[in-house]
């Protein structure tokens, strides 16, 4: 069961895991003194144990003497890393049965592992199918007789293959199942439905475009399942208002209710806000709800929260002011887009005296409103005007001056605000968390010094397309807690600016700089020695970073995402990284044209968690491609335009490759490719998407690009 | 229950009344239909007993095979008394005291018409009409006094018939088989060959050798048809409970109480003539424009409610007779009823017992034909289906049922392998039952022979079969240039038959 090269990793890495045991509980000596006292001896011989093992005494007795608690209490403290766990396994026999047994949470790559993992898993709890692209009957009926009473969750929001028939046999065999996630199930139809309906304990159900699913369907489960707690049914374009009514008079635990996209009208409002514990109502892109039904719905609900009306085109203030006067209780409401911000809507929120969210993105603002807005709310906490027209910098500082708590301000494509709304902004909201500003061009050098001046807690920063130089990058430095920072397409930073953020912000996780080109190798390496937990770097079109840059972020151990799209590496760089950084699972290298097969043979040995990769423009072979296939995690795949490629390696990469589910291709490939491969690859839950761009070998200058661009928005 | 007892006796009564009602309008006087519900052979006595005073010809005309003018002209002369044979069954003294009083009413009125004419002398104009008045009035009261004289004078021509000796008539044969036991039925092809214009019919059910068959129809049918006239009510259940949203203080409204038998008697309204009886007065009022012109004029077509609203209203609302009933008017919560249709639907509905069934689904029974007749208009079209087993036609009705009823849950296909298979059921079931192919499943669905499930549409259907193509023509041929005016306005070739069992309405309403 156990596969050779995992064993082989897992005997790589058991020196690791003895370190890690000891860092445990040294570490930390004591979490939670009360009820641990007695294990406290016991960690002791775990402490022991490596010595012992150096020693050169039975390493294995001494293992097997530690209690099934103990090792439980180690595993809890492995949850952060998956990786861990799988060590911890391989250490020796009972600590194998210890893992097997203390396993709640169950995420197979491919539906034919689910019975070796059944088996080895009795106690799981959640099963997530989402890697699974095709999953049968038979294995959600090995799946029901497997785990019965012990499985409480599973996901199969990916998954395709299964029709009614498996749903029954999981939604009878397992009474306890309180969560089943279908979105995307868009060929069950009423029967499925009704299978789900005997799942009698089910509290979380998702839905999502289940388009074949009618009133009588939604019927079935709203009879069938009524401790619902959460009930998604977005997208459910068969369910009206008969369906959603009944649902609303039959599930009165409901707490969060997603109707986005679904064609009702304000029929079923009164029965939904009759739920007594409802808190979170989705409405997003319901057209057939207007403004003179809104108005009708008489029905109050006191315990509303959050509300989300976006894109409900056929209703305007008048319709929300109404319906914003029955819920006195909410802490959130999103009405973005097709809604005009007027003095009138603005102060209907008056009486929601516990609203902390707000998200108006794509709105027309005015000034007056946004006054208004100001002075009807107590506290915001959170306000998004993303890409709406006309927030000037009198109407942003008039309400951020009133709301000083804001920990969340989202003013992207704002284009019109400058310094002086970041004067304001900085000088009253001290505790802003996390700021969007993408596209501010007329803030200046000047503003950007008022950020690192004064917002210390700032977390999340987006300055992508901004004015930004290096000395405004030194100010931001100041703000030591940074973890995202994304400053692409900013042409005017340089080294010296990255080399200030790598000293100011040791816990920065991701950075993009996406088109940043005045960045080199310096500053990258800079970047990868001052920021230890990096995780997520986008450096695709620094046309200046090389091979050296990699070797330097390949001590990033924790680096999952690398985007290098047209940057000046080769394959031995790619080494580097898949050697350092274990834990890579997406990659971009989409017009690296030195990275050939070598890199591709290392890549393969050792990313072993390579999820995704784009290798357009690439110089690989079928060689290096037919590699990749030993990566068993992998499942997306873009190969547009690599010329060593023949559709004979293609087909067989396909084959090879068990849990490919979406892979892009050149669309002059499909002919050559048999058919019945293709079919073959498909039924597994594979889907094809065939492009026909044009070949293009030359990297336009980005102030080219830029210029282009915004030409295009405009 | 007692509907069961009755029905045999009705299908003979029934078909036998249209000769009957004949009979009477021929001024032949007072039959002694009480007497006749006793036996078949009784009965059948009791008509040839009076039939020795018809000539033949009228006879036959009585069961609309033949259309004389003729006979038309005496037969209006002699309508008024032909009231007569009617009222006897069930003279009343109490309807003669308020038509009386009415009368009397009437007079006063024509009084102080005199009374204004006098005091205003000279205008001419005013003059005219008020004579004009005067006149309609007097004549109303006229024709009024005479009906309810002659109410008394059968009494006691009745006497003097009983006396005399009956006399057999070859012609009143051909009318026998009809109405009595099927000993007779070999004598009416006989009886009809004389008549040399029924040629055809006679071929007809010679070469069929299906005489019986014919008459066992001819009686079926006419009793489907007496049972099936409640169709006429479709609009009523419009009404029906209208009352629901009503709330009247208790006492500021008179309650009346009908009893059982006025509840279930299918007419309510009589003419004063002959004695038929009818749904709606509006009906009545057309009927009563074939006995004389004085019926035609707009006063008497008016709707008399009009008459009645000119007094002061006192609203009157009705009691159920079924003690314990909410709607009796001894309840706690007392809701009453709006009008005598909802009483008489109330009625029906709630302490009667569901007589029709389906004859498509055979399981949904119903006790107002009414509701029969709507649920046949969907029947087998129900797609909305509870898990419980009840069918809706509509969803939002579905919806409703299961919102109310804890572990309800609408049903699903799980494919349209349900619906194939009951229309594979179907088609079995008409062949099996031996009919012909093209019946239809109505037809097919009552040739098991539930009679209690037959309506007009499979009385066509049968009639249809059993003789393909005359039976309708040589009956109701003829129809056309008989006097209408003196039936009720024919809505189907059956309203000739039909009508003819209204004589004994009050007769079975007593039973």
């Amino acid at each position: 069961m156990v596969k050779s090269r995992d064993l082989c990793r897992g005997i790589d890495r058991s020196d690791g895991f003895a370190t890690l045991t000891l860092d445990l509980f040294s570490g930390s000596p004591n979490p939670n003194p009360c009820s641990y006292s007695r294990s406290a001896k016991r960690v002791r011989v775990s402490c022991a144990s490596p010595a012992a093992a150096a020693a050169g005494e039975n390493r294995s007795n001494l293992f097997d003497s530690l209690s099934e608690e103990v090792l439980f209490l180690i595993l809890d403290r492995l949850e952060s890393d998956p990786l861990d766990k799988k060590s911890f396994s391989l250490v020796c026999r009972s600590f194998y049965a210890a893992e097997s047994r203390h396993r709640r949470a169950l995420t197979p790559l491919r539906s034919g592992l689910l019975p070796a993992a059944l088996a080895r898993y009795p106690s799981v709890s959640r099963l997530d199918l989402s890697l699974c692209p095709s999953v049968t009957d038979a294995a959600l009926a090995s799946v029901g007789g497997a785990l019965r009473s012990s499985l409480r969750s599973i996901n199969l929001s990916r998954s395709r293959g299964f029709s009614y028939a498996g749903i029954e046999s999981i939604a009878v065999n397992c009474a306890a199942l309180v969560e089943i996630n279908l979105s995307n199930a868009t060929d069950l139809s009423d029967a499925a439905a009704a299978a789900i309906g005997r799942a009698r304990n089910l509290e979380k159900l998702w839905l999502a475009r289940c388009k074949m699913v009618t009133d009588m369907g939604i019927g079935c489960i709203a009879v069938g399942c009524q401790k619902l707690r959460l009930l998604c049914l977005k997208w459910c374009l068969g369910i009206s208002d008969l369906g959603v009514g009944l649902v609303a008079v039959k599930c009165k635990r409901l707490r969060s209710l997603d109707l986005s996209f679904v064609p009702i009208t304000e029929k079923c409002l009164p029965a939904v806000l009759r739920l007594p514990h409802l808190e979170d109502l989705a409405l997003v892109g319901c057209l057939s709800i207007d403004d003179e039904g809104l108005m009708s719905v008489k029905q109050e609900s006191k315990s509303l929260q959050v509300l989300d009306m976006s894109n409900c085109q056929h209703v305007n203030h008048t319709g929300f002011s109404s319906l914003l006067s029955k819920t006195p209780g909410l802490r959130q409401i999103s009405l973005a887009y097709y809604c005009k911000v007027t003095h009138s809507l603005a102060s209907s929120l008056q009486k929601l005296y516990n609203l902390q969210s707000i998200k108006l993105d794509g709105c027309e603002v005015t000034t007056s409103g946004l006054k208004t807005m100001a002075n009807s709310c107590r506290s915001l906490g959170e306000l998004s005007l993303s890409k709406c027209s006309g927030v000037t910098d009198e109407g942003l500082s008039f309400i951020v001056t009133k709301h000083k708590g804001l920990g969340k301000l989202d003013v992207t494509c704002c284009r019109n605000i400058t310094d002086l709304s970041l004067a304001s902004i900085t000088s009253s909201c001290t505790s802003l968390a996390n700021l969007s500003m993408e596209s501010c061009i007329l803030v200046s050098r000047e503003g950007f010094r008022l950020i690192g001046q004064r917002c210390h807690l700032l977390e999340e920063l987006d300055l992508t397309d901004n004015d930004l130089d290096d000395e405004g990058l030194r100010a931001i430095s100041g703000c030591h807690n940074l973890c995202v920072l994304k400053i692409g397409i900013c042409l005017k930073i340089s080294d010296e600016g990255l080399i200030h953020v790598a000293k100011g912000c040791p816990n920065l996780q991701e950075l993009d700089l996406y088109r940043s080109v005045g960045i080199t190798d310096i500053g990258v390496m800079a970047i990868a020695r001052g920021c230890p937990l990096l995780q997520i770097i986008n450096l695709s079109y620094c046309t200046e970073v090389t091979d050296h840059s990699l070797r330097s972020l390949s001590k990033c151990s924790n680096l999952n995402t690398l985007e290098i799209r047209g940057c000046q590496v080769s394959s031995s760089g790619l080494a580097i990284i898949a050697v350092g950084c274990r834990k890579l699972t997406k990659l971009d290298i989409k017009k690296c044209y030195y990275v050939d097969d070598a890199g591709m043979l290392l890549l393969a040995r050792f990313s072993q968690n390579l999820r995704q990769i784009n290798l357009s423009y690439c110089s690989v072979t079928d060689v290096g491609l037919l590699a990749l296939a030993s990566v068993s995690c992998l499942q997306n795949m873009t190969i547009l335009h690599s010329g060593g490629l023949t559709s004979n390696g293609l087909a067989a990469i396909l084959v090879a490759c068990g849990g490919l589910t979406k892979v892009k291709l050149h669309s002059s490939f499909k002919p050559l490719i048999p058919k019945p491969i293709l079919e073959h690859v498909e039924a597994r839950g594979c889907v094809f998407q065939w492009r026909d761009k044009p070949f293009q070998v030359e990297l336009e200058p980005s102030e080219v690009w830029k210029q282009q661009s915004q030409e295009m928005h405009v | 229950m007692d509907f069961k007892l009755r029905r045999p006796l009705e299908a003979s009564s029934n078909a036998s009344s249209s000769m009957m009602s004949e009979i009477s309008r021929n001024l032949k006087p007072g039959l002694p239909f009480i007497q006749c519900d006793s036996t078949n052979i009784c009965y059948g006595a009791r008509q040839e007993q009076s039939f020795s005073e018809f000539p033949p010809p009228q006879v036959i005309q009585s069961r609309g095979l033949y259309a004389r003018e003729q006979k038309t002209e005496t037969k209006s002369q002699l309508e008024p008394s032909s009231a007569v044979n009617d009222l006897v069954m069930d003279w009343n003294p109490r309807l003669m005291l308020s038509n009386l009083s009415f009368l009397e009413q009437k007079i006063h009125q024509v009084q102080d018409i005199v009374r204004s004419i006098i005091s205003q002398e000279g205008r001419a104009n005013e003059l005219a009409a008020q004579q004009q008045l005067v006149t309609a009035d007097l004549t109303y009261i006229i024709i009024q006094l005479i009906s309810t004289a002659g109410t008394l004078l059968p009494n006691i021509k009745n006497a003097l018939l009983s006396a005399t000796p009956p006399v057999g008539q070859p012609g009143v044969m051909a009318n026998l088989p009809v109405n009595a036991s099927q000993k007779q039925h070999e004598v009416l092809p006989m009886e009809l060959a004389k008549a040399s214009e029924y040629d055809e019919l006679i071929k007809d059910l010679n070469s069929g050798g299906e005489g019986d068959e014919l008459i066992k129809c001819l009686n079926n049918s006419v009793a489907e048809v007496s049972e099936s006239i409640p169709i006429e009510d479709h609009d009523i259940k419009d009404y029906d409970d209208g009352l629901d949203g009503e709330n009247l203080p208790p006492g500021s409204y008179e309650v009346l109480q009908l009893e059982k038998e006025e509840i279930l008697a299918p007419h309510t309204h009589f003419c004063l003539i002959c004695g038929k009886g009818f749904k709606r007065d509006a009906n009545l009022r057309m009927h009563m424009r074939g006995h004389g012109d004085e019926y035609k004029t707009p006063a008497a077509l008016a709707k008399p409610s009009k008459e009645a609203s000119s007094e002061p209203a006192i609203i009157r609302r009705y009691s159920c007779p079924f003690v314990g009933c909410k709607r009796n008017k001894e309840h706690k919560k007392f809701q009453p009823l709006k009008t005598i249709l909802c009483v008489k639907n109330h009625y029906k509905r709630s302490h009667c017992d569901k007589s029709y069934t389906c004859s498509r689904c055979k399981t949904k029974k119903f006790s107002v034909i009414a509701d029969l007749k709507t649920h046949e208009k969907h029947c087998g079209r129900d797609k909305w289906i509870c898990s419980c087993g009840t069918t809706f036609s509509r969803k939002d009705k579905l919806f409703g049922h299961v919102a109310l009823f804890q572990g309800h849950a609408p049903a699903i296909h799980m494919d349209d392998a349900k619906v194939s298979g009951t229309s594979d059921h179907a088609q079995v079931g008409e062949t099996t039952n031996g009919m012909v192919a093209n019946m239809g499943y109505n037809f097919s669905g009552n040739a098991s022979d539930d009679a209690q499930s037959l309506d007009i549409k499979d009385v066509d259907d049968g009639q249809g079969y059993f003789s393909p193509m005359n039976f309708d023509a040589c009956n109701f041929g003829g129809l056309d240039e008989f006097p209408r005016s003196a039936y009720d306005v024919s809505e189907s070739p059956f309203s000739f038959l039909s009508t003819g069992t209204c004589s004994f309405i009050p007769r079975n309403g007593e039973n």
